[in-house]
């Protein structure tokens, strides 16, 4: 078994040279959130619903090419998640990207934009772990 | 021939993406709170998905840049890279609470929905719905594309 920090070095670079490949070749941003909100809002562009079908074999498809097997590990309830995607739904529509878009695409384009957007979310998304695993549980708990 | 070529390609490309977020664990979200748990028991190894990305999407950026047309004839579409408004910094700390609260973001919430996750069941469709609303906002807000 690979170190888990080269497995994440490995994983990012798989995923770095899908949006090379689809920048390069498509002319295409691999921003996930904006190709799913094309998508179901029907945007013209069949590549959209190619990508995301690609995307959602990846799990069938990864234990056959000797990678891990897709397993989550879910914080909280169904409740929970579904209140995160409604968040993270609206978050990505007003903020036009998520991690893949700002993140990955954005700072990879040297997007001043995207830094201020991933400095950000990633800022929000710490402080709501924090709050949620250290500061309910102490007032929950007293 | 074209518009196949474009279909095919992207197919392949989301599969490759799906499977780096399998690979690097990005799918597992106990792997992403332990990452985004800075004052817990915190685990960087989420940090190398991003130098790996990065260090490999990066040239591709700055081809694009310096370049008119893709490949397959398509003009590049880049977002613009300056402008920071409300919608960006408003939406991004929504994004964030999101994230943060259940571990998922859209790539590895879509791939999970491929592998039958219960979660990811509720995760993508309430994740649609968000953006529905967010676009039911007035229209000077909706500047996303």
């Amino acid at each position: 078994m690979e170190p888990e920090w080269t497995m994440a070095l490995w994983g990012g670079a798989m995923i770095g040279a899908a949006t090379a490949g689809l920048l390069l070749v498509d002319g295409r941003i691999a921003g996930i959130s904006g190709i799913l909100s094309n998508a179901v809002r029907g945007t013209p562009g069949v590549w959209r619903w190619a990508f995301l079908i690609g995307l959602l074999a990846a799990p069938q498809w990864s234990p056959m090419l000797g990678l891990p097997y897709a397993i989550a590990h879910h914080q909280g309830g169904l409740f929970q998640i579904a209140a995160a995607g409604l968040l993270v739904g609206a978050g990505t529509q007003m903020g036009s990207g998520c991690t893949s878009g700002h993140g990955v695409c954005g700072l990879s384009n040297l997007s001043l934009r995207s830094l201020a957007a991933t400095a950000i979310f990633m800022a929000t998304a710490a402080a709501t772990v924090f709050a949620v695993r250290h500061v309910l549980p102490a007032i929950v708990g007293a | 021939m074209r518009e196949i070529l474009t279909i095919l390609s992207a197919g392949v490309f989301g599969l490759l993406f799906g499977l780096g977020l399998i690979t690097s664990h990005m799918t597992d979200p106990a792997v992403v709170v332990g990452f985004l748990d800075v004052a817990g028991d915190w685990d960087p190894t989420l940090a190398f998905v991003m130098i790996g990305g990065i260090a490999v999407a990066a040239p591709a950026f700055f081809i694009a840049r310096r370049g008119e047309q893709a490949l397959l004839g398509e003009a590049f579409s880049l977002p613009n890279r300056l402008r920071i408004d409300r919608p960006l910094t408003l939406g991004s700390a929504i994004f964030g609470l999101g994230w943060g609260l259940a571990g998922i973001c859209p790539g590895p919430g879509i791939t999970l929905l491929g592998s039958g996750d219960i979660g990811a069941m509720v995760f993508v469709p309430a994740t649609i719905a968000g953006m529905f609303l967010a676009r039911l906002r007035p229209p000077q807000m909706a500047t996303s594309t």
